[in-house]
């Protein structure tokens, strides 16, 4: 994550910096003492996160979040409580923090944050999976190029120098390899759980022990490629 | 007995990190002389909106001291200074003296 905090006070920045140091993955890649340098600085670089100051002379924290367009997610930093409850009315508004910042409550914020891109991350995903639904792949059989959409395929299987592709309605056995149509497939559906296997996660119907049920098929999960299957899963 | 400033929000947010409570107070030894003469100098001047202003930043700096009733105080004294009240400015100029003073003893 990278993140830029905003505030014209020396003392504050040098806080939330501090601060900062307590989110391992969080690098602050810049600060301004104003938001208009801010925004210019946004015009052509991206961040994931701004801690905002809402008072600041001439252009505020308020006054930036009206103007940006698409901005990042924001926290807001001030030592005036009253505009937290017309904050949240942001939906890129993640917390609220009251100066001076106590580490306890940042704690609290970095959780928040967390949520929050734990939210994005997977809103990310769905929607990646969601366009892959109508893309498709041509497969050559006896000479036919055959259209397969892969949100209808549920999994390859390596065949010595052919793979079976399984979809809803039919097998294809196509002379090919698994790496070759890894490297067609999108990442955001497809997953290899074993080195015969490739699999469209989406279908899965359940995971057992060390396999994997997609409608009647049961396809084994090799102990290297587990952890990655269950880092895809939005576990409960 | 007064409300005396100290180094404990510091520490805390230091977690032991002597390298960043130097460089802090270093900035608060900045930033405060000149919040404080830019304050008394809008309020001669009578321009209280923007003496309001200086007090909501230096109100920041008094939590960060531990002054937790000088910081209340600064809330109130924002508050009436929008409003064109000035009576809370002795008391206010009092917490201001002894914020200068721990600043220039832990110099």
């Amino acid at each position: 994550m990278r993140c830029i905090i905003v505030d014209d006070e020396v003392s504050a920045r040098a806080i939330v910096l501090e601060l900062c140091k307590t989110i391992p993955d969080l690098e602050v890649v810049a600060e301004f003492p104003n938001a208009l340098e801010a925004l210019k600085f946004l015009k052509h670089t991206q961040v994931d996160l701004i801690f905002l100051d809402i008072h600041m002379p001439k252009f505020t924290g308020v006054d930036f979040i009206e103007t940006a367009k698409d901005p990042p997610k924001i926290v807001l930093t001030t030592s005036d409580k009253n505009f937290a409850i017309e904050a949240y009315g942001y939906d890129f508004v993640i917390d609220y923090l009251v100066k001076p910042i106590t580490a306890e409550r940042f704690q609290t914020c970095k959780a928040r944050l967390e949520r929050a891109f734990q939210t994005s991350k997977l809103e990310h995903v769905e929607n990646s999976i969601a366009q892959t639904e109508d893309e498709d792949l041509y497969i050559n059989i006896d000479r036919r190029l055959i259209k397969l959409k892969f949100g209808e395929i549920q999994l390859i299987e390596a065949q010595g120098d052919y793979i079976e592709i399984q979809t809803q309605q039919k097998r294809y056995r196509v002379h090919s390899t698994l790496k070759k149509i890894k490297e067609k497939l999108p990442e955001s559906r497809f997953l290899q759980i074993h080195r015969s296997f490739i699999i469209n996660f989406t279908q899965i119907i359940d995971i057992q022990d060390n396999s994997v049920l997609i409608e009647r098929n049961v396809i084994p999960i090799s102990r290297s490629n587990r952890p990655e299957l269950m880092q895809r899963l939005n576990l409960l | 007995m007064t409300e005396q400033p100290n180094l404990d929000y510091i520490k805390e947010i230091s977690g032991g990190n002597e390298d960043f409570e130097k460089k802090f107070l270093t900035i608060i030894q900045t930033e405060f002389p000149k919040e404080k003469s830019d304050y008394i100098e809008n309020l001669e001047r009578s321009d209280l909106e923007e003496s309001a202003k200086i007090v909501h930043k230096i109100k920041h700096k008094l939590g960060i001291l531990g002054l937790t009733g000088g910081y209340k105080l600064a809330v109130k004294y924002e508050e009436d200074l929008k409003h064109g009240d000035t009576k809370l400015k002795e008391e206010f100029y009092q917490i201001l003296q002894s914020v200068e003073e721990f600043i220039l003893k832990i110099a």
